[in-house]
């Protein structure tokens, strides 16, 4: 075989990683004591990040890329794959993240955007990315610049699912009722969402998104975790939802659990018991506009 | 076509995590290419095993499936299986008795010593056209953080090796893969697996 005949960083490449890690739980860890714990607990990945979302929100001011450092100390720690969050638009951070050798770049709202006009053109990357949609539209783009992955953004830090259920009906509904229009008026629909119409039409006709996606954003407890796998999403990110409960190990055993036996209420009542107190949680009707971060990118 | 052998062609694809609708859909197409019409199921827990002739261990995460495995108390029943079994890359690791990690218990059925992520993370993931024993032109294969065999005992074939180490080998039944031909579009590997264990 000669080396020159090799191809790195192919669209195939890309989401055939994200495949890799469905059914599965991604946890956000901030150092390599947490990695392990979440490695233990048998994520699939993890998330490496400065602070997580709750603990963002808390101290305020310009959350960006984590130190390399850290991210380094992380991915030592573990033999699982591990991914670190950029700000929107923020491609030099992607770049720093690349040369680290991280598995998966996340362009995420719960940082700082950096651009508010253009997200990053993830196709001009090696390693692949995962974005957060809101609806149909926004997964739609997103797809279009390269993103291998979509995860629904939810409202990240509130320990509350109701904006990750929110945005999940929106994209599996939108499919859903998508599915009887013709291939020109889904073009013409497309038009209405701002979605590129080829990744529009392929979406309808495969009856799913072309990449794998998973659901993020306020998940706390198995149950919320499962809910979301029942509502069709191939996998979930939990972010503050582990280290903010009272017995993260427990916690983050009994989310992966709740995730492999999601259709079985039985197990997933076994497994909610006696995990101590999932972290407390904000009701979103209470931030203000400008606290959401969900609206951030577009 | 013998269509009496169809009872028999029922394959299992271990689903507790990874890329397992992709192995059902290829597993679907190689039967259909080779005449069969033999079921293809996701395989949850030891009762559905039984009538099997082949299951699948699908890529995905090694550390996750291997303790999935224990969990839903397949490892005793995979470890008994008279069937075949198609190890793809999180699979292969699983399947060798020296799984190269100590977090991995592994099922010790082909008698080989794992390197795990060999080429590194997942921007040295990569396609390349590899030589098979076995095929008569060379496989585009999709290898994502895979591992490969740095040692096999006796009696384990080595089937195609790359400047790194093992990448693909048969032992009985068995098969594993340090690449995912699930996510190819060529069903020549799966033929390979299925003619074997079918006795085709």
């Amino acid at each position: 075989m000669k080396l020159e005949e090799l191809r790195y960083g192919t669209e195939l490449l890309k989401r055939g990683f994200a495949s890799m890690q469905k059914g599965g739980v991604i946890m956000d860890v901030v150092n390599a004591e947490q990695a392990l714990i979440a490695e233990e607990a048998g994520a699939v990945a993890v998330m490496a990040l400065e602070r997580v979302p709750a603990d963002i929100r808390k101290a305020g001011g310009v959350a960006r890329m984590a130190d390399p450092e850290r991210v380094l100390s992380i991915i030592d720690a573990v033999s699982i794959p591990v991914m670190a969050k950029v700000r929107i638009g923020h491609f030099v951070e992607a770049q720093v993240l690349q040369e680290i050798g991280v598995d998966m770049i996340d362009e995420s709202e719960v940082l700082t955007p950096a651009d508010e006009e253009y997200h990053i053109v993830k196709k001009e990357f090696t390693v692949p990315f995962v974005c957060g949609a809101r609806d149909l539209g926004e997964a739609m783009r997103r797809i279009n610049e390269g993103a291998a992955m979509i995860r629904t953004k939810g409202e990240a830090g509130t320990g509350n699912v109701v904006e990750a259920v929110r945005h999940m009906h929106a994209i599996m509904g939108g499919i859903r009722a998508l599915s009887g229009l013709s291939e020109q008026e889904l073009v013409s629909f497309a038009r209405e969402i701002e979605a590129p119409a080829e990744v529009l039409v392929e979406t309808v006709r495969l009856g799913r998104l072309p990449v794998v996606n998973f659901s993020a954003g306020g998940i706390a407890t198995p149950c919320d975790a499962a809910l979301m796998m029942q509502m069709g999403a191939d996998g979930v990110f939990v972010g503050s939802g582990i280290f903010h409960s009272s017995m993260p190990q427990k916690m983050a055993k009994a989310i992966v659990d709740a995730v492999h036996n999601f259709n079985d209420p039985a197990v997933i009542m076994e497994v909610s018991k006696g995990i101590g107190d999932p972290m407390r949680g904000i009701d979103v009707h209470t931030l203000k506009e400008d606290e959401l971060l969900q609206n951030r990118g577009w | 076509m013998n269509y009496s052998r169809t009872v028999a062609g029922n394959i299992g694809i271990l689903a507790l995590q990874g890329d397992v609708s992709e192995h059902i859909k290829a597993f679907e197409r190689a039967g259909q290419e080779l005449g069969l019409q033999g079921e293809i199921r996701p395989v949850k827990s030891p009762n559905d095993l039984t009538g099997l002739a082949g299951l699948a261990i699908p890529g995905g995460e090694s550390t996750t499936i291997s303790k999935l495995i224990i969990k839903t108390g397949l490892f005793e029943s995979i470890c008994r299986f008279k069937g075949g079994i198609f190890a793809t890359c999180a699979g292969m690791v699983i399947i060798a008795t020296d799984p190269g990690d100590p977090r991995i218990v592994s099922l010790g059925l082909i008698g080989m010593k794992i390197e795990r992520n060999a080429f590194g993370s997942q921007k040295d993931s990569f396609e390349a056209d590899i030589n098979v024993k076995g095929l008569d032109f060379p496989y585009h294969a999709i290898f994502i953080r895979a591992p490969v065999a740095i040692e096999c005992d006796n009696g384990v074939e080595v089937i195609s090796q790359i400047g790194r180490g093992i990448v693909a080998v048969r032992s009985g039944k068995h098969m594993a893969l340090a690449f995912h031909p699930e996510l190819s579009n060529d069903t020549r590997i799966h033929r390979i697996f299925l003619e074997n264990i079918l006795d085709l």
